[in-house]
């Protein structure tokens, strides 16, 4: 079943949100790319929880505010967000960009997280291990190479692209250009403040990560107090997309612990 | 009408085999590629044509600013200029432009054009640009604040020519607590400044604006795009409220000529062929990184792309019926250029009488034919 599609109103900006399913509250924050369809994975989370997927100011069809300058405006944009949401705390589970912008909330203020999940989340710079560069990739390296499996690039390739499909890319590009091309994909400052991420943490990343090769999953493991961290085989830039059983069992399992 | 030589000081022994395993001739092409020896040799033979362009009568000289390329080596265009002022005595020297987007202080800018005015005693002209979107790749600076950049540090530096100092600039991109030029511009209130452009609308409205009146200069365009923008900035200067001078427009070719049409053709094919395809030549993400460009132009930018299909190498007589180049006899030239000039009353003419991989014998024949033979007939 389809998550429903509503807007939703924080402060002076629109956004578009899919929800879906009963149960603990998880908000799931999207990549770069933007807030794709309902996907299987969101389908089994929902099968156990309430899950909200906003699409980030900026993105698609929702507001984008010329307040929006870097990444600490979306992480305060989402504490109000959280703030305004009917809940005492939510399960956080972001996704690259999404997870950069969990781990800014999250060093600012845990008081509304239940718990974090970080899925191969942009934010550090590990040096001497450059993130891949999919601002110089052309359209289909940046397919093929968020994929292990190339048989789901060759598919999301052959899909056609209407004109306002590439109006909404283009305009995410921008964004996500914003966001994350300088410094690229990284806060200096994050690094040095993850300790005061205080609630259950974990980071789960694809061994076969091109954009940020799975070394950057240690340096949250050993910066985070308590996180766990783990590495799937054979899996690319996206677990969610790409081994959703797994992504989405630890994500349950750390739901059910907090 | 105003002449100008300009240089681009393209790496010329570049090899081209090697260069098409790269994706661009620009950012990623391996450094390995460029010997020092023959790069020395590069160097002496432009600033030589530079230099015989002002015997030759140019009123101009101009050199440009790009980085990690082989498509242009002067990373540091003002160390050219200062080479050429001690060289030259009477052309003014044109630095069209500096990126202003790609520095982190454009204060030292301000001083440095401020230096060369005082060095050259009032020769100098200046010109403000974005950069190419390649240089966004090379520098970092991001592309979505571009425009933003470039209208702060212009402001800045503009200011630093202009206010009395020390003052502070607050911009979000620059806040400088002592804006204190030493030394300050020779020219007053300060030199010219240049503005090529693709022939962007926002730039158009900006450069028109009549606190500026900045010559705006179309830079290899096909021909109908030249008219249609430098028509623009005219209609939008009389939005404004005032006619544009000549002096204000003006446009930037290749231009090669010999005694006949097919000579011409002949001797500036491979120049302008290796210019095109091999050293501009760039991947779109390269060339327009997302916010180089308004969303809605890069939107339409993408459309035409997807309608036109896989590019292909440009030769040079589709480069010549377009008229993004200008090559022929004499009276070829000539007729091309005059009537250019009439449909737009463009005032500046910027020629590239070197390009690509054209050797030093063919640059300077072509310069000696074209001050003989056709500088003299547009001459007002």
């Amino acid at each position: 079943m389809p998550g429903t599609e509503s807007k939703h109103k924080v402060r002076d900006v629109n956004v578009r949100m899919l929800r879906g399913g009963d149960g603990p509250p998880v908000l799931f924050l999207h990549g770069a790319n933007g807030l794709p369809q309902w996907l299987p994975f969101f389908e089994m989370i929902a099968a156990r929880c309430d899950l909200r997927v906003p699409e980030h100011p900026g993105y698609g069809t929702s507001d984008n505010p010329a307040w929006l300058r870097d990444i600490g405006d979306l992480a305060m944009y989402y504490l109000d967000f959280l703030d305004a949401l009917d809940e005492p705390k939510v399960h956080l589970v972001g996704q690259s960009l999404g997870g950069w912008t969990a781990a800014e909330m999250a060093v600012r203020n845990c008081t509304r997280i239940a718990s974090l999940t970080l899925l191969g989340p942009a934010g550090l710079r590990v040096k001497g291990i450059p993130c891949g560069d999919n601002f110089i990739w052309d359209a289909e390296e940046n397919v093929r190479n968020l994929f292990h499996d190339q048989s789901i690039a060759d598919r999301l390739l052959a899909m056609p692209v209407s004109d306002d499909d590439a109006d909404i890319a283009l305009g995410n590009r921008f964004t996500t250009a914003k966001l994350g091309w300088q410094p690229r994909w990284y806060s200096p400052a994050l690094e040095r403040w993850l300790h005061r991420i205080t609630v259950p943490t974990q980071v789960i990343w694809g061994e076969n990560d091109k954009l940020f090769p799975k070394d950057y999953a240690a340096r949250w493991g050993e910066r985070i107090p308590g996180c766990t961290v783990t590495v799937i085989p054979e899996c690319g830039h996206i677990p969610a997309i790409e081994k959703p059983d797994i992504t989405a069992k630890k994500v349950l399992e750390l739901v059910g612990r907090s | 009408m105003q002449f100008t030589f300009f240089h681009l000081m393209p790496y010329r022994p570049l090899d081209m085999v090697e260069r098409h395993k790269h994706r661009s001739g620009w950012v990623v092409l391996p450094n390995a590629l460029y010997d020092p020896k023959k790069g020395a040799d590069e160097y002496q033979s432009y600033i030589d044509q530079l230099v015989y362009a002002e015997k030759l009568g140019f009123d101009v000289i101009a050199v440009n600013e790009h980085h990690q390329t082989a498509y242009g080596l002067m990373p540091a265009p003002n160390l050219i200029a200062a080479n050429l002022i001690a060289r030259t005595s009477k052309a003014k020297i044109a630095i069209i432009g500096r990126a202003l987007p790609l520095v982190n202080n454009p204060v030292n800018i301000a001083e440095e054009f401020a230096m060369l005015d005082n060095l050259s005693r009032g020769r100098i002209v200046t010109g403000f640009v974005r950069g190419i979107g390649n240089e966004y790749h090379s520098t970092g600076i991001n592309p979505f604040f571009s425009h933003e950049r470039y209208q702060e540090a212009h402001d800045l530096i503009v200011q630093a020519w202009t206010k009395p100092g020390p003052f502070s600039f607050e911009g979000e991109h620059f806040n400088i607590r002592y804006v204190n030029l030493w030394p300050r511009p020779y020219q007053s209130p300060h030199p010219e400044i240049w503005i090529p452009s693709m022939g962007s609308s926002e730039t158009v409205k900006w450069a028109a604006a009549p606190e500026r009146k900045y010559p705006f200069l179309v830079t290899f365009s096909a021909r109908d795009l030249i008219a249609r923008y430098l028509n623009a900035y005219r209609d939008q200067a009389r939005a404004y409220g005032y006619e544009a001078s000549p002096n204000q427009v003006g446009f930037a070719s290749p231009v090669y000529v010999a005694d006949t049409d097919e000579r011409a053709r002949k001797e500036a094919a491979a120049g302008i062929e290796t210019l095109f395809n091999d050293f501009l030549a760039t991947p779109f993400q390269m060339l327009l990184p997302p916010g180089y460009s308004a969303l809605q132009s890069m939107k339409n930018t993408m459309r035409m792309r997807k309608a036109l299909g896989a590019t292909k190498r440009h030769t040079i007589d589709e480069l010549m019926a377009s008229g993004t180049v200008v090559v022929g006899s004499p009276k070829t030239v000539r007729d091309h250029l005059a009537r250019l000039r009439d449909d737009t009353q463009a005032g500046k003419l910027i020629t590239m009488l070197q390009f690509g991989t054209l050797s030093d014998e063919l640059t300077k024949r072509n310069m000696e034919m074209f001050a003989s033979e056709v500088m003299p007939h547009l001459r007002d």
